[in-house]
């Protein structure tokens, strides 16, 4: 090996020298491009081995949720569909309702609409754009353009004919404010804010709040969750780790059982031990702990969601603090005990801080996996136990507000980045041990 | 000589209908619907009988109605559609037909007349066809009572619901605004034709709210259509609302023991959309004609209690194919059962809905 400053030290006994002095190979190329090009080929080789996967990390992880993300701020409706309106209304002093050419110009961006195919209409996005904003405002955009073509001048008296929102400044101020390519909107309402007419963000009404309470709620059943698991797997994985190996994989398997099984069963099953006439309920009637009137509510609430997920989860708690468990020696318990500490001092200051990155990698991963939860909370969880996901769920699916699921999401994914960059900061990601 | 003779006559015979299929090639078509008992009825009066008709042509049944519109949109903007048929409820089909992504439907060129020649758009019930809507059955939501659960009187009426005094127990309601809120008004004393305009003005909103707020520690809610009966059958509550044919099929098929209150019942209609761009619209026509004509409206009839959307189906309303019971007295539309209709309000959700959905998942919150 040539020393790595052979380029400074031309007099290398062995190797040839170029008249710049700098290191040749034995078929005359200098030393360090040969080198790098050695090196490059090592690069490739394993670029072409991690390649396949990364283009399907890229293609279906990475790319939709960059794409997700761009669509809560995404905002073509408008823009697209009311160009005119929206060179008129630059006029306009966002106070009173707009003069007779913002209504022409409207009237004439609806007429020019009716004219496309109708795949290609914008009124029809337009509307339901423009209903999330205030309501009403989808049966007056698509009222008015049905009978667009039979309206006369003046156009400001045939629109505030046509429907009572178009007597309203506050849906040209919303025209105005959403007339730009990104909105803020689907933002401000994840954070239960709207706009004012002056334009400023403020609180919701109260009874129009849901989103600041629900992502608290499911930080906090999370955190339950959590320690549930904790408190929990703790003990199986401490006998585990102590049992020969033969004995420990079967009851391991007992652990992992609930992997094999799939969740909706295992949620229904829950159902059945804990609705109100369940077994478990029906139990405690027969043996006189509670009588029939007084069942106990189970299920369908925050209890049963927690109850359900921690079943659910503990082996994700239990794997990785017996792998760390396994590998912690008896011996460090047992040396501590024969130097004077009682066995909870031994466990408390020796056993126990070993298996610390055990508990985080589980926690992390108990915590991340909840957080996120769907399944389990839409079928036990009544009102109170329904988490963040099920109402990013019901955006996609039943009001279509895609663009505030959106928000929700990427809203759900930085706080989760934030935590992990925090327990990184806090704990350090090396010290994780998933096994 | 003969046996031999029999199997070339035989096999020369399979192989000209085999021919004769050729010539018209393979369609499989996927039609969506809602699943359970629903698709079961469509699958005997629809699908069977023109399958049987058509050997080329092989349905696929998808159980993906209740997301329909968020699936047309997502199919319809990665510019591939899988779909052919879709059962979906009128309000979303409003929705989608503005947004151009299903086909309008030329209702008199593309369906077929009633037996006496009645062209489709006046055979099928006034206000039910739609732009791109061709609707199949008319269904509503009820108020189903488990009789157990109460003893002497009975409640017979939606303001029984919200009756904790005389009928305490669980309630299972359906988790969305829409039958919930007309019935708290209703059962505040509105009138049914005058819910709606009640319910456009803010205090109005207060109101019904204010009327649900004094059962809300004892509501259960659901969200399939199949777990409404589920909660009854189960004793898990005294009350459920539940789409009328459901209820139908677990009282009279399953054998639950549950009775149907009729008063306030909200009535709606269901019906098929045909997505833009689909793979085999000239087959899915051809289908549409079918499944729609007067006979094939009252043949579904036959399997579930939703009552046929054509005026001219009503008088073939038979007897349940497997029970043998008359069918007309379980249609909401008999004159027995709709004494206070609730007609839904299209147009009012499409507008008020975005609003009204968030303030109730508020109010589900709280």
């Amino acid at each position: 090996m040539a020393p790595s400053d052979a380029s400074d030290t031309p007099t290398a006994i062995g190797n040839e020298t170029d008249s710049k002095g700098r290191l040749l190979t034995s078929d005359g190329r200098p030393l360090r491009a040969a080198l790098q090009r050695a090196n490059r080929r090592r690069k490739l080789t394993a670029l072409g081995l991690v390649a396949p996967l990364l283009a399907f990390i890229l293609i279906f992880f990475a790319y939709p949720i960059v794409q997700m993300m761009w669509r809560s701020v995404d905002n073509p409706a408008v823009v697209e569909a009311l160009p005119r309106t929206l060179a008129a209304l630059e006029e306009w002093d966002g106070n009173d309702l707009p003069g007779e050419e913002v209504y022409r110009a409207l009237y004439e961006d609806m007429l020019a609409d009716e004219e496309l195919p109708r795949a290609e209409q914008k009124m029809g996005p337009l509307a339901v754009r423009l209903n999330y904003e205030i309501s009403a405002a989808r049966s007056a955009i698509v009222r008015t353009a049905r009978n667009v073509d039979e309206m006369e001048a003046p156009y400001k008296e045939a629109f505030l004919d046509a429907h009572r929102l178009w007597n309203d400044p506050t849906i040209w101020r919303i025209i105005e404010r959403e007339g730009r390519p990104l909105t803020a909107s689907y933002y401000v309402a994840a954070v239960d804010r709207e706009y004012n007419a002056e334009g400023e963000i403020v609180q919701a009404p109260e009874n129009r709040q849901i989103y600041v309470a629900l992502f608290g709620r499911t930080f906090m059943m999370s955190v339950v969750i959590t320690f549930m698991t904790f408190a929990l797997g703790f003990p199986i994985a401490y006998y585990l780790s102590t049992l020969p190996m033969s004995k420990a994989n079967l009851l391991m398997i007992a652990v992992l059982l609930p992997f094999w099984t799939s969740l909706l069963v295992r949620t229904s099953a829950w159902i059945v031990l804990l609705q109100g006439q369940g077994v478990i309920n029906d139990m405690l009637v027969a043996l006189g702990v509670i009588d029939d009137e007084n069942r106990l509510t189970m299920i369908y609430n925050q209890t049963g969601t927690i109850i359900a997920m921690t079943h659910i989860l503990l082996p994700f708690m239990v794997l990785p603090l017996y792998s760390v468990m396994k590998t912690i020696p008896p011996s460090y318990t047992r040396a501590a005990k024969s130097l004077g500490a009682t066995p909870w001092t031994a466990f408390r200051r020796v056993y126990f801080p070993q298996t610390l990155p055990g508990i985080a990698a589980g926690g992390v991963l108990v915590f991340i996996i909840s957080i996120g939860y769907y399944i389990t909370p839409a079928l036990v969880g009544g009102q109170d136990g329904r988490m963040i996901s099920n109402e990013i769920a019901r955006h996609i699916q039943s009001s279509l507000n895609w663009g505030l699921a959106a928000a929700l999401g990427t809203m759900l994914l930085v706080s989760v980045l934030i935590l992990y960059w925090l327990f990184n900061k806090l704990v350090g990601t090396d010290s994780l041990k998933f096994g | 000589m003969t046996k031999k003779l029999k199997l070339i006559a035989l096999s020369s015979a399979a192989s000209m209908i085999a021919l004769s299929a050729a010539a018209q090639d393979p369609v499989s078509l996927t039609v969506v619907s809602w699943g359970g008992a629903y698709t079961e009825s469509q699958q005997r009066a629809y699908h069977e009988p023109y399958m049987a008709a058509n050997p080329h042509v092989t349905i696929i049944n998808d159980d993906g109605s209740a997301n329909a519109l968020a699936g047309l949109r997502a199919q319809s903007q990665a510019g591939n559609v899988t779909w052919d048929l879709v059962d979906m409820l009128p309000s979303d089909a409003q929705l989608a037909c503005d947004e151009g992504i299903i086909l309008e439907i030329d209702h008199d060129a593309m369906l077929a007349p009633a037996p006496d020649g009645t062209p489709a758009s006046e055979d099928f019930l006034p206000g039910s066809l739609g732009d791109c809507f061709i609707p199949q059955i008319v269904y509503s939501t009820i108020l189903a009572v488990r009789p157990g659960a109460f003893e002497g009187e009975q409640p017979d009426s939606i303001a029984d619901l919200f009756d904790l005094e005389n009928f305490p127990g669980k309630r299972a309601l359906q988790d969305r605004p829409g039958t919930n809120l007309e019935w708290a008004l209703y059962a505040d004393g509105v009138a049914p034709e005058d819910i709606y305009d009640v319910l456009a003005t803010p205090e109005g909103v207060d109101r019904a709210f204010a009327k649900l707020d004094t059962i809300k520690d004892e509501i259960i809610f659901w969200t399939e259509g199949a777990q409404a009966p589920q909660l009854l059958a189960d004793g898990e509550v005294a009350f459920a609302t539940g789409y009328n044919g459901r209820m139908f099929n677990a009282i009279e098929v399953e054998g639950m023991d549950a009775a149907i209150v009729w008063d306030g019942q909200i009535v709606e209609w269901d019906g098929w959309v045909v997505p833009a761009g689909g793979p085999n619209v000239d087959a899915v026509m051809d289908y549409l004609r079918f499944a729609t004509d007067t006979q094939r409206l009252a043949d579904q009839a036959k399997f579930i209690s939703y009552g046929p959307a054509r005026a001219s189906s009503a008088a073939l309303v038979g007897q349940h194919a497997d029970l043998g019971i008359d069918m007309a007295p379980h249609m909401p539309t008999a004159p027995a059962n709709y004494y206070s209709p609730i007609v839904l309000d299209n147009d009012f959700w499409a507008d008020y809905g975005d609003e009204l959905r968030e303030r109730f998942a508020n109010w589900m919150l709280q």
